[in-house]
């Protein structure tokens, strides 16, 4: 049975942790809704831009451009982007385990790590990252994806990598994350029209000539960087706003399960000190009988 | 009979700018400047660091527009920017402060300067300036 002392050094403890999981909970709800704020906001752009892309490419199907040049895929790349904090319950480590299963034993595959935990990550386990990308700012800025996707580009260009894939976390509500994958290089045109919402249903049976300026070419390959970088900051916020939710319901947990032990602990307590008083009487008792 | 109108809008990554029916609107495109009156053929363009102009109930608003893509089909004018900036929330000093500091580096003419790099932000400079003006 542990001391009386103990138990209540313990409780105070637990106390503690709960006032951080509680407050870190509260930041994480702040930080989510603005971030999610940030995704909505994107959204719109990256419809309007995956709709041009898809009739740009549609109309101009026999434009060749190193971009879309599909190769034999020998050598893979893998970004991964996870968060540069823990304590978000399993957000890094769902995303780190999909990419070990891409990945599998292969050798002939770079990674490139976003964020601090997958950087520690592919470090322990020996994978030598050509680069990485760290300490992206709260409010992911359009300059720090185009970092990214130039980086890629410059390598799938010159032939390093002949695939590129994005891995991270999907924001599709506050409680579920979803691992995903999507190709980068070479870059996979969309159908036209196929931007979900309204705008798409209404334009898609369209197919209509374009007139183009300067040219076909001259477009798409203006195009194509964007749109890359557009998916990896598409992708970033995506993965902000599922970390900071992630973190939130794992920070509510943590603080409902802090309580459960402070409430266990505090029986435990109460039991003991009535035990205590319980035997103290019981002496009082017996020496008062014995003296008469 | 009313004024023929387009629908408009002007999106960045960040969000939209601007969203409106507009009888007709002006951009610079790289390939030179093209203006866009309502029912236009089907176009799609990149567009040049500029001041997008445009015309709503005999208005003129001008719009600092920092590279990107515009289409144009089905009485729909989309643009595409890679930033873009209204002139009502265009920091003039800002601006005024990242021209001088371009055209200082590109008179510098060191070896150690990005000239592409100063130039774009020159144009980006120029193109604020100018679309702030006319507020």
């Amino acid at each position: 049975m542990p001391a009386l002392r103990d138990l209540r050094r313990r409780v105070k403890s637990v106390k503690s942790t709960q006032k951080i999981c509680k407050a870190m909970k509260a930041v994480a709800t702040a930080k989510m809704s603005r971030a999610q704020a940030a995704v909505t906001a994107a959204r719109p752009y990256a419809r309007q831009m995956q709709e041009v892309l898809g009739r740009v490419s549609s109309v101009a199907g026999n434009v060749k451009h190193p971009l879309l040049a599909v190769r034999e895929p020998k050598k893979a790349c893998y970004v991964v982007v996870t968060s540069d904090r823990g304590l978000c319950g399993g957000f890094n480590s769902q995303i780190l385990r999909k990419a070990l299963n891409e990945i599998g034993d292969r050798s002939d595959v770079s990674v490139v790590p976003v964020g601090r935990k997958a950087r520690q990550f592919f470090r322990f386990r020996g994978w030598d990252a050509d680069t990485d990308f760290v300490g992206l700012s709260e409010n992911v800025k359009l300059e720090e994806a185009r970092q990214i996707a130039q980086y890629v580009i410059k390598n799938y260009s010159e032939e390093q990598y002949d695939v590129v894939y994005l891995l991270y976390n999907k924001f599709v509500n506050v409680l579920v994350q979803e691992p995903t994958k999507i190709q980068l290089l070479p870059v996979e045109p969309p159908e036209a029209g196929e931007g979900e919402g309204k705008e798409g249903k209404k334009t898609a049976g369209m197919k209509t000539q374009y007139i183009f300026e300067p040219s076909a070419e001259d477009v798409l390959s203006d195009l194509l960087p964007r749109y890359v970088e557009m998916l990896v900051f598409y992708a970033l916020l995506e993965s902000k706003a599922s970390e900071h939710s992630a973190r939130m319901t794992a920070m509510d947990s943590a603080s409902k399960n802090a309580g459960e032990m402070i409430d266990k602990l505090t029986l435990q307590i109460n039991r003991l000190r009535q035990e205590g008083i319980t035997k103290e009487l019981l002496d009082i008792v017996g020496g008062a009988a014995a003296l008469e | 009979m009313a004024e023929k109108l387009q629908k408009l809008s002007v999106v960045t990554p960040q969000k939209v700018i601007y969203a409106d029916e507009v009888r007709f609107v002006k951009v610079r495109g790289t390939a030179g400047e093209l203006g866009i009156l309502p029912e236009h053929a089907p176009l799609i363009t990149s567009l040049d660091i500029g001041v997008a102009h445009i015309q709503k109930d005999n208005q003129w608003k001008k719009v600092a527009v920092h590279g990107g893509f515009m289409e144009v089909g089905g009485n729909r004018t989309i643009i595409l920017a890679n930033t873009a900036e209204l002139a009502d929330d265009i920091d003039v000093a800002r601006a005024q402060r990242a021209k001088e500091r371009a055209e200082e580096r590109l008179a510098s003419k060191s070896a150690d300067i990005d000239l592409v790099r100063a130039e774009a932000a020159l144009k980006r400079a120029l193109a604020r300036l100018e679309a702030a003006d006319a507020k």
